[in-house]
């Protein structure tokens, strides 16, 4: 159950975000071959709140919109509609702007290809050092070394490696030099999307394991985004299964993996292949994502949810209880994996 | 749906479709000749699919590349031999390689796309390779096309037929590659990383089917991947890779489920799954060695909880231990692990 909005102690909150994005045809083809205007519903309605020094986790497949709501929630998109507010300061409203370059230091974003957000003509102490010297945190090239360093040794690398330039570092060292860099500006709120997707299995771990002995250290807050079900489940305290931009379900980690509401988060945690589940034989998946330029009616999710009718094709099912299904709702549908069967 | 009684492969004591011995494949570079590949065996009997895992520049691609002849210059194949049906392939001519390919050999890589040509209908790719490997009439071959469009899952195969790629959805693509490998019936099936570019709900459909044709038409498949959840589900065997040689290799429920090689084990570990949420995730530490760096002794050893004064020196032999195969200095000759 997600407790009555709002809760005393919610860090982030995020109400009805929207994003649409014009994919239409430049103008003249558009009249040549009268073909009406375009738009993407990327993110449509969604709605959450992650409690300080919890994770939350939005998952999805591509193109549900996972990532977009990421880069809402930073800051690095403008919503189309809706309202972001982090620590009590909206990230949307204009009159709020002074108190928003306050709180921009204490959030970061870390992303699925390190190497992509470092300049790879300098070197790793002065991309660590530059959010220090942008929100001019200390004074002095001795201290400001001093506290490379020490970000240096907290991410498990050593300060001698500052004087290395990135492409030196394997994938998952240059994860860590992200994630020194984004606690440089004593970050409280990190934004990871799909921060080990690109790594191997066992680096994987090592990043996934220094992402957790941070959050307990310093008390961050995580938003992490990522498709794959299994790190979701090891990482977050709360989930977020998002469909074609909406999002379908919330639950605790435990319980949306025990008791999954929405028939998407059943037929996902279905055929997820995992390593638990030598030879076993499943239920076929029926069909894909739809193109979300032209989504399904109602539910977005009904062509492909055996326990679809009427109401569902016709009708956007509200979001109640943690879960946006009709069938859930009406009580057709009782929590848990067996439904399916 | 179990398959026909006819079509249950027959079992593993019968002669291997693929066998691999020894095989060494070496790259030339300026700073001298790097071994990718160093002393690999397995055996991939009829109807059987071998998992082949290992993480990023364990060599399982290169392994794969080297079946189906595609090892480029400066990579060749310095030594060992690959058997498909007790032939000698490693050694042929070009032209006869690229006959093996296709005919007795098919292929399904990563992104679809690479596999297809944009500018021809999906149907003209198909019927090409079946009138190239067959002698089937034009009209044969192309509703031979739409059966194998059928059977891989597409719906209106005699309508998708005259589609071109580019009007198929990623999962589609794949599935018409899949109906391609098979055009020819081939005996083997390198599939290299064929789930990795697709949502979860499109990868479980595309692993049931190559599980299914695999099992139907007794090919043998060797599935190259670093998702171990992958190979759980649709491996019958699994060789685990590191720099470049078989550390573990037996059936899958053994290997997945109880990992002798330390590295195997430390990889187990490493893997969040679905089933708990542990508090920390086993962790090994550093990273692969490059090709330019391979330690002496073990490989593995620089990263091994368990390394002692022999694993530095001498190279583990790959020896049975239960009903794996490992190649780690713990396991005596005896397959006892050693105290």
């Amino acid at each position: 159950m997600t407790p009555p909005f709002p809760r005393q102690d919610d860090y982030v909150r995020v109400q009805n975000l929207r994003r649409l994005f014009d994919v239409s045809r430049p103008w003249l083809n558009r009249m040549i071959e009268r073909q009406p205007r375009q738009i993407l519903r990327a993110v449509d309605g969604v709605s959450f709140e992650v409690a300080k020094g919890e994770t939350f986790a939005v998952v999805g497949e591509s193109g549900s919109g996972k990532s977009t709501v990421a880069r809402m929630v930073v800051g690095l998109l403008p919503p189309s509609d809706g309202e972001v507010a982090i620590a009590g300061v909206s990230m949307t409203d204009p009159r709020a702007a002074a108190a928003r370059r306050q709180l921009r230091r204490r959030i970061q974003m870390i992303f699925q290809d390190p190497y992509a957000s470092m300049n790879p003509r300098w070197r790793v102490d002065r991309i660590i050092a530059e959010p220090i010297r942008a929100f001019d945190l200390i004074r002095g090239e001795r201290e400001i070394q001093a506290r490379v360093g020490e970000l240096l040794t907290l991410v498990g690398l050593h300060p001698d490696d500052g004087r290395k330039y990135p492409h030196a570092f394997s994938g998952g060292q240059r994860q860590r030099i992200a994630i020194a860099r984004a606690l440089a500006s004593n970050a409280e709120f990190l934004v990871a999307d799909e921060p080990t997707s690109a790594l191997d299995v066992s680096v994987q771990a090592q990043i996934l394991n220094l992402m957790r002995d941070l959050q307990d250290r310093f008390g961050l807050t995580y938003l992490f985004i990522s498709h794959n079900l299994a790190v979701v489940r090891h990482m977050a305290s709360r989930i977020g299964v998002m469909y074609l931009g909406r999002l379908v379900e919330i639950g605790g980690g435990r319980e949306l993996f025990a008791t999954p509401k929405h028939p998407y988060t059943r037929m996902l945690l279905d055929a997820v292949p995992d390593m638990s589940h030598t030879g076993r034989q499943r239920i076929p998946v029926q069909g894909e994502i739809p193109n979300p330029i032209d989504p399904p009616s109602g539910c977005t999710f009904h062509p492909r949810c055996p326990f679809a009718n009427a109401r569902c094709v016709a009708e956007v099912p509200p979001f109640k209880d943690g879960v946006a299904c009709h069938a859930v709702h009406e009580g057709r549908l009782v929590p848990g994996m067996q439904a399916v069967a | 749906m179990p398959p026909p009684p006819e079509m249950i492969p027959p079992p593993a004591s019968s002669a291997p479709i693929l066998s691999v011995r020894n095989l060494r494949v070496e790259f030339a570079t300026r700073r001298g000749v790097l071994t990718a590949i160093d002393d690999v065996s397995f055996d991939i009997a009829r109807g059987e699919v071998l998992g082949v895992v290992g993480e990023s520049g364990a060599g399982k691609s290169v392994t794969g590349s080297a079946v189906i002849g595609l090892i480029d210059p400066p990579g060749r194949i310095a030594g060992g031999e690959i058997r498909l049906g007790g032939e000698r392939i490693d050694d042929l001519p070009p032209e006869r390689m690229r006959q093996m390919r296709g005919r007795r050999i098919g292929m399904i890589f990563q992104d679809p796309l690479t596999s297809l040509n944009p500018l021809y209908r999906v149907g003209r790719q198909i019927e090409e390779t079946i009138r190239t490997h067959t002698d089937l009439s034009a009209r044969a071959a192309r509703q031979r096309a739409i059966d194998l469009l059928a059977e891989v899952g597409i719906p209106a195969p005699e309508r998708r037929i005259d589609g071109y790629p580019h009007e198929f959805s990623g999962g589609m693509r794949q599935r018409v590659v899949i109906a391609l490998a098979l055009a020819a019936e081939p005996e083997l099936i390198i599939a290299d990383e064929p789930t990795t570019a697709l949502d979860v709900s499109v990868q479980a459909q595309i692993i049931a089917l190559l599980k299914r044709l695999g099992r139907d038409h007794g090919t043998a498949v060797m599935l190259i991947t670093h998702d171990m959840g992958v190979i759980a589900e649709a491996a019958d065997r699994v060789a685990v890779m590191y720099a470049g040689r078989v550390a573990e290799i037996g059936p899958v429920d053994a290997v997945v489920g109880d990992p002798l090689h330390p590295y195997a084990k430390g990889l187990m570990g490493a893997i969040p799954t679905l089933a708990h949420s542990a508090e920390r995730l086993a962790q090994i530490p550093g990273s692969m060695p490059r090709l330019s760096a391979i330690p002496p002794g073990c490989a593995f050893n620089p990263r091994c909880p368990k390394v002692f004064s022999r694993c530095t020196v001498e190279r583990p032999e790959p020896l049975p231990v239960g009903s794996h195969r490992v190649a780690c200095h713990l396991y005596d000759e005896s397959g006892q692990a050693a105290a």
